[in-house]
């Protein structure tokens, strides 16, 4: 088993920490004057996404996290499982539901996604920052309201839900920021 | 293009500050008559201090090291020469890197043959009065007009204040179990078979240093004899052990460490080698044991305090910067 001492902690260092693979993203050295020192770890749970804080003794060792991060594209979907593929390679994966999270909403094929592998699985799938996709299902706009920044609910063609202005209509193409969930234009 | 790394972290306003820092204390100094000294940065030795580790570097075939502080070399000059001196330099230490830490900073130490602890005390006062009233900025807000406020307390009083303990009669156990009371988080890797020390550091850094009160200046004194150090030891008014040694502190960030000096050769050779058997213990290399120190103390070194000074962190709270990088010209990410 790999491990790490607290004084090779620094930013992007996998490690496991509650059985989850995490990625330090802040080290900070805490000590009362002389004497002991500790150290104020950030990390981001790989996993989960969550943030979460820890402080260690220094010179405390900490399990190693086998974590490799690469691009995908993505396949399609068979119900339970997403399918990528490593464009370099062509080696296919298959992520489960947790591992795809939200991401799901916003994928249709072919964008190039964030995948990150621990162990040789995958546990998370980023999708692309702007992705495009149709608007399958909205009202038409009411005649005559041009009230600045009026929105209205549409359903995309991956089941999501997004706020539009009135002028959009089914079938035109919506850019989307896959951060924030907003729309940001037609494409 | 539009890199613009190359440049300095602090303003050119800090950088004018600094050098008035600088200024002022050799102003200071000379005034009273205490000599500027230099002593080598790069050293046979590393230190011995179990919580410290010094950078290595390389000088033909032989691993040498960067110094931790002055204190040995100082000791030495004031065996053979019993007169007070001061000196800046630079101080290294490896793995010491954060919003107060920088692994290479800016130290002044200064040793004065005679004076008790409380008396190096009272002259650190007077050294930070004069440095802020110099200061052409003027950012301590405390210094407009107004005295500048120093709280005193020995370490049995700040733990009975804000951890509602006497740490001279704690255990470990007894710590874990205030820490779980008191909703502290416990360090993974600290557990009830660590020393008291240990528990005590972190509750110090938890409980104690987060209740002094910001922008004032704090000692804590009297240090638990496990602490000592390289300090003398002796009984308080209730017969405890404690160590004569004393920190001040700006809020909860620590200044200045100083000692009334342990002068006793065997002693200290004791300290040496039980620091080793800590280093050992918790997985470090052994550090050779600096001989001319103890033959220096052999030779008799007089009865004196010593103080060391964070220079970098005192500009900092001085200019009430959060950062130590916005004191530094060219902080580590950028030396």
């Amino acid at each position: 088993m790999a491990t790490y001492s607290t004084n090779q902690f620094k930013n992007g260092l996998k490690i496991i920490l509650d059985n989850d693979p995490c990625s330090i993203t802040e080290n900070i050295v805490v000590k009362p004057g002389k004497g002991q020192a500790f150290n104020r770890v950030k990390m981001k749970n790989l996993k989960t996404g969550r943030v979460l804080e820890r402080t260690f003794k220094s010179t405390e060792s900490v399990e190693a996290a086998d974590v490799d991060e690469m691009n995908v594209e993505y396949l399609y979907a068979d119900g339970e499982y997403w399918h990528f593929m490593d464009p370099t390679s062509f080696e296919q994966y298959a992520a489960d539901e947790i591992a795809v999270g939200d991401t799901a909403k916003w994928i249709k094929g072919q964008e190039v996604c964030v995948m990150v592998l621990w162990n040789g699985a995958p546990i998370s799938i980023t999708p692309p920052n702007f992705v495009e996709l149709a608007v399958a299902q909205t009202d038409p706009g009411l005649k005559g309201d041009t009230a600045q920044g009026a929105t209205k609910p549409a359903t995309l063609e991956t089941g999501s839900e997004v706020k539009v202005p009135l002028f959009v209509d089914e079938g035109d193409i919506l850019k989307i920021d896959t951060r924030t969930g907003e729309y940001v234009s037609r494409a | 293009m539009n890199d613009i790394r190359w440049r300095s972290s602090a303003s050119n306003e800090m950088l004018l500050e600094r050098a008035l820092l600088l200024k002022n204390i050799r102003a200071f100094f000379d005034a009273r008559g205490v000599i500027e000294v230099e002593t080598p940065v790069l050293s046979h030795h590393a230190t011995t201090d179990p919580h410290l580790d010094s950078l290595s570097s390389r000088f033909r075939d032989e691993t040498c090291y960067l110094n931790t502080s002055p204190e040995y070399a100082m000791k030495r000059l004031l065996a053979g020469w019993q007169q007070a001196i001061y000196q800046i330099c630079k101080a290294f230490r490896d793995d010491e890197l954060g919003p107060n830490h920088n692994p290479e900073f800016s130290m002044l130490e200064w040793y004065r043959p005679g004076y008790s602890m409380e008396q190096l005390m009272v002259e650190l006062v007077e050294l930070v009065e004069a440095i802020c009233q110099g200061s052409k900025f003027a950012l301590l807000k405390f210094s407009a007009g107004k005295k500048t406020v120093f709280e005193r307390l020995s370490y049995q009083q700040a733990f009975e204040k804000f951890a509602g303990f006497n740490p001279h009669q704690a255990s470990s156990a007894q710590c874990h179990q205030i820490a779980i009371a008191k909703n502290v988080e416990i360090p993974q890797g600290l557990s009830v078979d660590d020393v008291l020390d240990d528990w005590l550091d972190w509750l110090l850094t938890q409980l104690v240093l987060p209740s002094f009160e910001k922008d004032r200046f704090t000692f804590l004194y009297d240090y638990p004899a496990s602490q000592c150090a390289l300090a003398k030891v002796s009984e308080n008014k209730q017969q405890v052990l404690v160590a004569k040694r004393f920190e001040l502190f700006f809020g909860d960030i620590e200044l200045a460490n100083g000692f009334h000096e342990l002068t006793d050769a065997d002693e200290q050779l004791q300290r040496f080698q039980l620091e080793n058997k800590m280093r050992k213990q918790a997985g470090k290399k052994n550090s050779a044991i600096d001989e001319h120190l103890i033959a220096a103390l052999n030779s008799g070194l007089p009865d004196c305090s010593g103080v060391a000074v964070g220079l970098d962190r005192l500009l900092m709270v001085l200019t009430a910067n959060t950062c130590i990088d916005r004191v530094l010209s060219f902080p580590w990410n950028k030396a």
